[in-house]
């Protein structure tokens, strides 16, 4: 859609207080800790101190035995002949033969007192056979690593592959070789990335009920209450419409509460305690230890470039290890490495291999943020070596409409090169740098995501309107839904109220996840507003005694279509909605479906950073966020998501990682240790909202969560470049690393 | 492990509760007295999501114990706003959409306010140093600062 079509919104664009704005500045908001049932318990998990071992017995007899304990439960509780990612999930909730990784869970207690249950947890005893373990990537993959487990490869693995690869990848187009030929300089680097965590401040927390009849309720901090319900399901043999869930308010997510991890084992423990609710709450080190934190990555990366800048051939070969279970992001991090650029000759390979490491959880544009760091890294040192500007060769190459991506789809509508064009014309990349600064830019990529989605909206007896949606509010997207809805139908921002509802309310919905809300559940509810108008207009129609078709709806009203149609005043909402009892019943407006029309999202960061010769730590001076949102159905959250986005990355760059001992343990389990960015590390984050609409949307959403975290990674390691001349292929960036790397040059 | 008796002011108003010797204030704020707009995030004093003040200083309430609370005035999230009033702060929070998942902000508040009465007028890296024990992870802070800076600057002009 052209630019010059934009149309004027009444209210979409504007910037309104977010509905649950007020609750969230009080204390009031409910979180997944904050809430209590009577006749309530508290649960405690036992966790493996070891990396790697074969449990031979666990004996619970004397925490049983303590006063207040209501409940043990283990593995031998859990129904068995699971398969698949279904064994995977409860085979994470709760290790079998073996532990897979330090902080596996191996039993739980429910008790009358939290204190209580974690005495409890104490006084079980467990005999371990230690094994050998393996944590890094490039160590898990050589043939003669510890094997995580036998069989667990799938069928895309070849022949002769070592035994903790369990799935391959390989794709690609074009001839390489006459790629390369054609090329004036090919170059060819190695990259390593560590693991991060989400850093949710919100430790995962649960209330959960169960009853012999097998009839549940759960209470839980979640990004996707119908994932928990049919995890949940699938681990206990539960039958999932018994199963009602529902979403606490969430304090952060980013793909790490799209899962399951002690949700179950409430579950469990409150059957076994006779039904009673059973509350746990994971401490920091359990949340660092046992939750699923990215994966870390391993990865070559060969491109060929002319002295004019043209791309001429690109090949990537990624490892990633994702803990003791397969799904590493390896496929989307190829996916997305190479897609900012147009490229005839391509090479993707992956592997997914296993470690000694908690099962990896969706993180953020999961797999774009590695594959982007050596990619674009590469293709920064190449145009330093060519003395060509960096953002002239991004133009120069970039994706447009009607491009076959390099992973194999042809974009529809995309704004990368809007998103080129407005980075290059922004003041910040004329400031001066000084001595020990440097710049650096770097794209990024994400698909964007529908999922199952349903939608209710109902109309009430004064004209307002009520909307249940299936997708928890982790950003201010109950705003961007009344926004949305509003415009539609016409009425005040305030008049509407949109509800996260249970489980129990609504059909099938994905999680807040993939950048979706504001896309699909968005979609969807303006499409429920929609049908809700229809039925308005011929409820009108009816007392005017007209064909529903010569009923149009105006700003919030039916009207005649036309002089013809006849000539009455228009019926506003709250007339049609006060009568509705007898002009037949109430007024609803439904949708589901998996919404079509995905609109794909890039982005650009430019980063200044100063690097201090003496100390090697790395400064932000400046930062800027370029995004191409689609539309900015709120534009304050939509600055909110790059900012944010931005910051987690900034904290991959430069200070977060997973530290694994020799003997296979997390030895940075606390915040303290675990050091993600705070607010004196930063300066304000600039941001540029592009808006080529997507045509797949009524507004022309795409979504913006994911993309910001990104380009972060590459940018500030090409900043780091300009400031120092070093090249830092091996993520963090920590002072250590850079003053070593400094000393190491000067030698 | 036998409870103590505490007594202590919350909020101006004297409350009591009986208090395991282990449990943090954090704990009794929430389990026992049923205010949980005070959050634990770590349990080690890093993050910042359980600042109160006691008798006026800003502490992480997951670092003190329940029974310390004794004969002491504690100020929480739940007692900032002026009954249907909100403190500025809380105003322009919403307004900047300065928070965004909302789990840290309790914290942020109340550490803020703390700020801006000992100094009303911060520039912003004395703002920026000031929050530095509490994190948020959702925003990047820029929007947390700016609603720090609006706001003190709204109550210099009130004042």
């Amino acid at each position: 859609m052209p630019k010059d079509d934009i149309k004027e919104f009444r209210l979409v664009g504007t910037r309104p207080n977010r509905p649950d704005g007020l609750d969230k500045v009080t204390g009031r908001a409910r979180y997944g800790a904050d809430i209590t049932a009577p006749g309530m318990l508290w649960g405690a998990v036992l966790r493996s101190p070891h990396a790697h071992a074969k449990i031979l017995k666990i004996d619970t007899s004397k925490a049983e035995a303590l006063s207040g304990v209501k409940a043990v439960v283990t593995r031998a509780d859990f129904p068995t002949g699971l398969t698949g990612e279904e064994w995977n999930l409860q085979e994470n909730t709760m290790a079998g033969e073996k532990a897979l990784y330090d902080g596996h869970a191996i039993a739980a207690v429910a008790a009358t007192s939290s204190l209580i249950a974690q005495e409890a947890v104490r006084l079980i005893k467990v005999d371990y056979e230690v094994l050998p373990h393996v944590t890094d990537v490039d160590d898990a993959i050589k043939p003669d690593a510890p094997v995580i487990r036998e069989g667990a490869a799938d069928a895309s693995v070849p022949e002769g592959m070592p035994p903790n690869v369990v799935k391959y990848f390989e794709f690609g187009r074009g001839d390489m070789e006459a790629g390369f030929k054609d090329a004036d300089l090919v170059m060819e680097r190695s990259f390593k990335t560590e693991a991060t965590h989400q850093g949710y401040i919100e430790p995962h927390a649960c209330l959960g009920q169960l009853g012999a009849d097998g009839k549940g309720e759960m209470w839980v901090c979640t990004q996707g209450q119908w994932f928990i319900r049919q995890m949940c399901s699938a681990v206990l043999g539960l039958n999932a419409a018994q199963l009602r869930v529902t979403p606490s308010e969430i304090g952060g997510g980013f793909g790490g509460k799209t899962t399951i991890f002690m949700e179950p084992l409430s579950l469990a423990l409150s059957q076994k305690a006779g039904g009673r609710p059973v509350k746990i709450v994971m401490s920091r080190s359990e949340v660092l230890r046992a939750t699923g934190p990215t994966a870390s990555a391993s990865m070559d990366v060969k491109i060929g470039m002319t002295k004019d800048g043209k791309l001429t051939a690109a090949r990537a070969e990624f490892r990633m290890q994702g803990g003791a279970f397969p799904g590493a992001p390896v496929d989307m991090a190829l996916y997305c490495s190479l897609a900012p650029y147009k490229i005839e000759n391509v090479e993707h390979i992956g592997y997914d291999v296993l470690a000694n490491r908690p099962k990896c959880a969706a993180y953020r544009a999961p797999g774009s943020p590695m594959g982007a760091f050596a990619v674009e890294s590469l293709i920064d040192e190449m145009c330093r070596k060519l003395d060509l500007d960096p953002m002239e060769v991004r133009l120069k190459n970039a994706v447009r409409e009607g491009d076959q991506a390099s992973y194999g789809p042809t974009f529809g509508s995309i704004g990368l090169v809007e998103v080129l064009e407005a980075t290059a014309k922004h003041p910040n990349l004329a400031v001066p740098l000084g001595p020990n600064q440097g710049r650096g830019v770097a794209s990024g990529y994400w698909f964007n995501h529908n999922g199952e989605t349903s939608v209710s909206m109902a109309i009430s007896e004064d004209g307002t309107a009520q909307v249940s949606v299936g997708t928890p509010d982790i950003g201010g997207s109950r705003a961007s839904i009344a926004l949305m809805v509003a415009e539609t139908l016409g009425i005040a921002y305030e008049d509407v109220r949109v509800n996260v509802v249970e489980t129990g309310a609504l059909g099938v919905n994905e999680p807040t996840h993939g950048s979706r809300a504001t896309f699909a559940t968005g979609k969807a509810a303006t499409i429920a507003a929609r049908a809700a108008i229809k039925e308005m207009c011929r409820r009108a129609a009816n007392e005017w005694g007209i064909d529903e078709d010569a009923v149009e709806w105006v700003e919030g009203a039916a009207q005649p279509a036309g002089p013809n149609a006849g000539n009455y005043p228009p019926m506003s909402i709250k007339d049609i909605a006060k009568n509705m009892g007898a002009t037949g019943g109430p007024i609803s407006g439904h949708h589901e479906s998996v919404p079509d029309g995905v609109g794909a999202s890039f982005g650009c960061h430019v980063v200044d950073v100063e690097v201090d010769p003496e100390t090697g730590l790395t400064k932000i001076l400046r930062y800027l966020v370029v995004q191409d949102a689609g539309r900015a159905i709120h534009p304050s959250y939509v600055e909110g998501q790059y900012q944010g986005g931005a910051v987690q990355g900034i904290g991959w760059a430069l200070n977060e990682e997973y530290v694994y001992g020799k003997d296979g343990r997390l030895q940075n389990p606390i915040f303290l240790d675990y050091r993600m960015p705070v607010a004196s590390d930063l300066p304000m984050i600039d941001t540029m909202i592009v808006e080529v609409p997507n045509p797949g949307h009524p507004f022309g959403v795409r979504g913006v969560g994911e993309t910001g975290i990104t380009p972060p990674l590459p940018a500030i390691a090409n900043a780091i470049q300009g400031a120092t001349g070093l090249r830092m292929s091996h993520l963090p960036m920590t002072p250590t690393k850079v003053l070593a790397a400094l000393k190491a040059s000067q030698e | 492990m036998s409870k103590i008796h505490v007594t202590t002011v919350v909020n101006g108003d004297e409350v009591e509760f009986l208090a395991d010797p282990r449990e943090t204030l954090l704990d009794c704020l929430r389990d026992h007295l049923g205010l949980t707009g005070s959050k634990e995030g770590c349990g080690t004093g890093d993050c910042g999501a359980c600042s109160v003040t006691v008798d006026g200083v800003l502490i992480s309430s997951c670092l003190m114990l329940g029974v310390e609370a004794q004969g002491k005035r504690i100020e929480t999230i739940e007692g900032m706003a002026n009954g249907e009033e909100l403190h500025p702060l809380q105003r322009k929070f919403v307004e900047h959409a300065a928070l965004q998942c909302g789990f840290c902000t309790p914290g942020i508040l109340v550490a803020a306010k703390a700020l801006l009465e000992k100094n009303p007028d911060p520039t912003e890296t004395e703002v920026r140093y000031w929050l530095a024990g509490n994190l948020c992870r959702c925003t990047g802070y820029d929007k947390i600062i700016r609603a720090v800076m609006d706001a003190a600057s709204e109550m210099r002009g009130a004042a």
